[in-house]
């Protein structure tokens, strides 16, 4: 038999037949155990992420067995590969189609800042267009710094207040990028 | 049939073409003649459909910028698949009036070789019934492959000499 892990009650009140605690923390435990992803991949880094889907790594340990080939369903869009400018309304209105809350992960060099293809037909980095929750620097990544990236994604949506995507601040940097 | 080889195609195109056909030349063995604008067309449809060329497969056409010429070179590719051989033919046009006539009457296939060549290089091939950019966003306000503009995008700002300590 292998060790199974259960992750631990999230901080609250515990009782005789009672547990009390908030509800973005049960939430947050929630969504970020069963994120679905969307892989947006367009080159060598989208190799890496098979690699981090197969039995070795194993990313279905996560809570992300479930690739969601549909924005609509998606809760993280993984950016990995070379976006050409040309593809770069395409990325836009995949992430637009996503319902929130939604997350984005910029995954290698060249959805980071542009990596080596530093010419006129390539996007200088996907945050140019979309908001970016984490980068995940290296060229390609290895499968294991793709997990810690989806870690570090994990943490934010674990610690998100319920009411983040309806504050100001939130729909200023929205708007930013010219996203109503 | 008499063989089909290098010197028997250049005998072909002097004796139909004469001084058009200018700067033969047979880099590697690769068969190159440069004629002019205006005959281009009568040139690849003669290479087409002549017997003893027989040059009936468009591998390419593409462009080259000299900038110090202030010249366009448009290059075409044929390959003579029965006789295995292949030419190139190049016509220099100004870079100011870069035009030339479509190849789409001889080939369908010219279409997209013509409108990648256009994208690149702004050549207007004149009669091509849709020349518009193929590869680069139709947002793009230039013809990248030509040698006045930087190479690098303006937008970049993590590879300034700061951060390298320069």
């Amino acid at each position: 038999m292998s060790d199974i892990n259960i992750v631990d009650a999230p901080p609250g009140i515990e009782g005789s037949g009672f547990f009390a605690t908030s509800l973005d923390k049960v939430i947050g435990l929630a969504r970020s155990h069963s994120l679905w992803p969307l892989p947006f991949a367009t080159s060598c880094c989208g190799i890496e992420f098979m690699a981090t889907m197969g039995s070795h790594y194993d990313f279905g340990r996560f809570g992300s067995e479930r690739l969601s080939f549909s924005p609509r369903q998606a809760d993280l869009l993984m950016v990995m590969g070379t976006i050409a400018k040309k593809m770069s309304p395409v990325l836009k209105q995949v992430y637009l189609q996503m319902a929130e809350p939604r997350w984005v992960m910029a995954v290698g060099a060249c959805a980071s800042s542009g990596g080596i293809f530093d010419t006129y037909s390539v996007l200088q980095g996907i945050d140019e267009i979309i908001p970016v929750d984490v980068y995940v620097p290296g060229c390609p990544p290895r499968p294991e710094a793709i997990l810690d990236g989806f870690g570090k994604i994990q943490e934010l949506v674990k610690n998100e207040s319920g009411r983040r995507r309806d504050s100001d601040q939130y729909k200023q940097m929205l708007a930013s990028y010219g996203i109503e | 049939m008499a063989e089909v080889n290098n010197s028997s195609v250049i005998q072909l195109l002097a004796d139909r073409f004469g001084a058009k056909i200018s700067g033969v030349n047979e880099p590697y063995g690769l068969l190159t003649v440069e004629t002019t604008k205006d005959v281009i067309i009568d040139v690849l449809k003669f290479l087409k459909e002549t017997e003893g060329a027989g040059f009936a497969f468009l591998t390419d056409i593409t462009a080259v910028h000299y900038p110090d010429t202030k010249h366009i070179a448009v290059v075409y590719h044929l390959h003579n698949m029965v006789n295995k051989i292949r030419i190139r033919v190049k016509v220099f046009i100004h870079e100011q009036t870069p035009s030339i006539p479509t190849a789409t009457v001889l080939w369908n296939g010219a279409n997209w070789m013509e409108r990648e060549t256009y994208d690149f290089f702004g050549v207007k091939f004149e009669g091509h019934p849709d020349l518009r950019r193929i590869l680069n966003m139709d947002e793009l306000n230039v013809h990248p492959m030509l040698k006045q503009y930087p190479l690098e995008d303006p937008n970049r700002v993590d590879k300034k000499d700061e951060y390298f300590g320069r």
